[in-house]
């Protein structure tokens, strides 16, 4: 009896051995993947998945912002920027051996563009009518040819994760860097090393050098941070300036600010003629000079420092300066300036009188900010902005609204006068915002949905914008865009306050981390990650 | 016991007192926002340090403590005059009236309040100064909290319908107004008190709820619970002293109000 006892605990021993002595990063997803299907994919933790999961034919390298070949060796675009062709990458094999042909990619794309499957990564390729025509030239040759010209085409393919046409397993064999071994509903997703990857290092061996993926499913970030604190986790992918000002200081080896991010923060008032809102304020809400005295009184250096702890960057304009091609880096720094502010309002009638502004008919200059409930950092701009338009007469009332609520009255009802929100930016091709510029898109937030611009500038931005898109000459298109941010940067549709740095937690066993301000920020190279073998005790 | 009763007693008079004086001194800006010394710690010049927009700690507390201690006993007064006609006069009326109080108490305790009460915020007009919106989310929270106070009163008033005193009363003629007024409320008094005191600190603390999901007082007043929403994460209120000065007054208030209600039960 005790001779078994010691066996099963020399067993469980060394069993436990092995399992500690695996290369497994871990860290958590904010929520429950919604589905493992690449092509379905809508929210953060799936799309985690699918990038450690997904082989692509280019990869948007994330640190030079340009593509690479990844499954395809070589691509080509012609007939104006319709038609891309594809040599593919030959030898590879998806996860489970079946070997990888061009009969997947036309699988996949086919299974992309049909409208039955509702596909949002394919709503990028959908620039007019129409399927595309997909052509399988050889077994490592492929391409596919649109109905119009698709602008930064060959980019779009980094969403595109190549599903296999005959494997039983179908999106479960994988052709990126790990495949899901396991999948605990509302615990963790496991994944483990693709034994068949085909990227090799420098020195020859195979990648990924890590062994597993441990993906927890936790929502709590006190919760991760405190786990990132006792080493039970190696990376917090973005972090709350709260938090990182914190870590700094207990931990500064664990915490690493990339510089700005690609996401804005942003306050605009409410244009829409047939909102429910006094006319007199429409009135100030759609005048120039109005909208530019409001963004000169607020002190974005202030937000910048008070609320997000100095891990913040003033804002120029709607492109962060993280987007290093499609930024507009001669667009000058909004000044704050409470005299500017005064003089820009005296143009329009308004008048300070004891402290309070009114406007040429006497009414008291008084606005609602609506902002999420929640949400702490935007809670402490808007009061920080109700102070600042304090100091040139302008009462705000800050109004936090559960998200529903508010998405209703910002989008549907338009019940509202000045909300603070901000804008995630996935894409770094202005393409994928033409929803956000053009007078008819659904998210033209100020007014949305117009028939024709209400005002020549917004026919103006309407114009560049279609412009750009139709065009292939990267240079031109620059130009065009350059011009669309010069004229939000004057007209102010959007008041933009600042870009959150990209705020990350890495543990000092992981080498190989290059944070890098577009998605996935901390693992966008996870192939390349290992752990340190001196210290890989500590966290392991 | 009675030492506890004294020091409960004391603890709350010169909480509101301290709360009421302090609150008025100019001193005391709750919303002045000193950029360059923000989240400081306690110092001679902010005894309780700033908060995260560089605002007194001490002011912040002063104020919180007044909006709360002067709305959360104005809602629990809402809601006792609310339980007093949908639980005691139907409990002393009896047979329809008091079947259906008892379905509308049931219905009333059964609706999740805190989704009322985000819907009913969000259908509120979005420019209300901070001081009406308080006052609103309390009268809220008075008007949804009766259903608790008002079963007790019913299952008292029922008890007194029945009692020896008030069948006499019935039999020499007195009418159902004046026994009620004259006879059953005073005997419904220390229930209707002990009720109101168990309220008070309850709204305080749905109000601190609120307040942690953003949708309490609004910026820039304070009030205790959204002094506690800066609570909110473990993390950040480490090594951070000034923050525990709300949930400690809060403790000390709700703990003083309960002695005292159980002091008017027992009573």
């Amino acid at each position: 009896m005790v001779r078994r006892f010691v066996f099963c605990c020399l067993l469980l021993m060394s069993l436990t051995g092995a399992a500690m002595s695996l290369d497994e990063l871990r860290f958590y997803l904010r929520s429950e993947p919604k589905t493992f299907n690449p092509a379905l994919v809508a929210d953060d933790s799936s799309e985690t998945v699918r990038y450690l999961t997904g082989g692509v034919l280019v990869r948007l390298n994330r640190q030079t912002q340009q593509p690479e070949p990844e499954l395809a060796v070589s691509w080509k675009l012609s007939n104006g920027g319709r038609t891309i062709t594809f040599q593919l990458r030959q030898g590879v094999r998806f996860s489970d051996g079946t070997p990888f042909t061009a009969r997947d990619v036309k699988y996949t794309m086919d299974a992309l563009v049909d409208p039955a499957v509702h596909s949002p990564t394919a709503d990028s390729f959908r620039s007019q009518q129409g399927t595309p025509r997909i052509v399988i030239l050889a077994s490592d040759r492929i391409t596919i040819t649109f109905p119009a010209a698709v602008a930064g085409l060959d980019k779009l393919f980094d969403q595109v994760a190549i599903v296999s046409a005959s494997s039983p397993k179908r999106e479960m064999a994988a052709l990126g860097p790990f495949y899901v071994a396991e999948y605990k509903p509302g615990s963790y997703v496991y994944l483990r090393r693709n034994p068949n990857y085909w990227k090799r290092g420098e020195s020859g061996r195979q990648l990924p050098y890590l062994d597993a993926v441990r993906l927890e499913i936790q929502a709590n970030r006190d919760i991760e941070v405190l786990k990132f604190t006792r080493n039970e986790i190696h990376l917090i992918n973005a972090m709350d300036a709260d938090y990182f000002d914190k870590l700094s200081r207990s931990s500064p080896g664990k915490v690493r600010d990339a510089g700005p991010g690609m996401d804005t923060e942003q306050m605009w008032f409410n244009q829409v003629p047939s909102a429910p809102i006094a006319a007199y304020k429409l009135d100030w809400f759609r005048s120039r000079n109005f909208r530019q005295a409001v963004s000169a009184a607020i002190s974005r250096d202030d937000l910048c420092r008070v609320v997000f702890a100095g891990h913040a960057t003033a804002a120029r304009g709607p492109v962060s300066p993280a987007n290093k091609f499609w930024f507009n880096a001669n667009l000058p720094p909004a000044r704050h300036d409470t005299q500017i502010a005064l003089q820009l309002l005296s143009k329009d009638g308004f008048r300070l009188k004891d402290g309070r502004l009114t406007d040429r008919s006497g009414h008291p200059v008084e606005f609602s900010i609506v902002t999420n409930a929640g949400n702490r950092s935007r809670e402490r701009m808007a009061t920080m902005i109700q102070a600042d338009l304090r100091s040139i007469g302008i009462t705000v009332n800050v109004v936090t609204l559960d998200f529903p609520s508010l998405l209703e009255r910002i989008g549907e009802t338009f019940n509202y006068e000045a909300a603070l929100l901000g804008m995630t930016n996935v894409e770094l091709d202005p393409n994928a915002v033409m929803n956000v510029w053009l007078s008819s898109g659904d998210e033209h937030q100020w007014n949305p949905r117009q028939k024709t611009p209400a005002s020549p500038w917004e026919a103006e931005i309407d114009r560049l914008m279609r412009t750009q898109a139709a065009s292939l000459d990267e240079k031109a298109r620059k130009q065009s865009f350059d011009r669309v941010q010069e004229i939000v940067a004057t007209e102010l549709p959007f008041i933009y306050l600042v870009n959150k740095n990209t705020l990350l937690g890495v543990s000092p066993v992981l080498q190989g981390v290059v944070p890098v301000a577009t998605r996935p920020q901390a693992y966008w190279n996870v192939e390349r990650l290992r752990f340190s073998k001196e210290m890989a005790g500590d966290a392991k | 016991m009675k030492a506890v009763r004294i020091t409960a007693v004391v603890l709350a008079s010169l909480i509101v007192m301290l709360s009421l004086v302090g609150s008025l001194l100019p001193q005391f800006d709750y919303c002045l926002q000193d950029r360059q010394n923000f989240s400081a710690q306690p110092s001679p010049q902010h005894w309780l340090g700033t908060d995260a927009l560089g605002r007194d700690r001490l002011a912040r507390l002063l104020h919180g403590t007044r909006v709360s201690l002067l709305l959360a006993p104005a809602a629990a007064a809402l809601s006792m005059v609310l339980a007093f006609l949908f639980g005691a006069v139907p409990g002393f009326a009896g047979g329809a009236g008091e079947r259906i109080a008892k379905v509308l108490i049931d219905l009333m305790l059964s609706i999740p309040w805190l989704f009322l009460l985000l819907m009913v915020r969000a259908l509120l007009p979005l420019n209300t100064s901070p001081v009406v919106s308080a006052t609103i989310t309390f009268a809220m929270l008075g008007l949804l909290g009766w259903g608790v106070p008002a079963r007790v009163m019913l299952a008292r008033a029922r008890a007194l319908r029945e009692a020896e005193f008030v069948l006499s009363a019935r039999a020499v003629g007195i009418s159902r107004a004046r026994l009620l007024s004259v006879h059953v409320a005073p005997n419904l008094l220390p229930v209707v008190a002990a009720q109101f005191w168990i309220a008070v600190p309850v709204f305080i603390l749905a109000e601190a709820n609120l307040s942690l999901l953003g949708l309490g007082v609004s910026e820039p007043m304070p009030s205790l619970g959204s002094l506690l929403a800066e609570m909110e994460g473990l993390l950040t209120v480490r090594g951070d002293f000034g923050c525990f000065a709300a949930p400690l007054v809060l403790l000390l208030m709700v703990g003083s109000l309960q002695v005292v209600a159980y002091d008017w039960e027992v009573s």
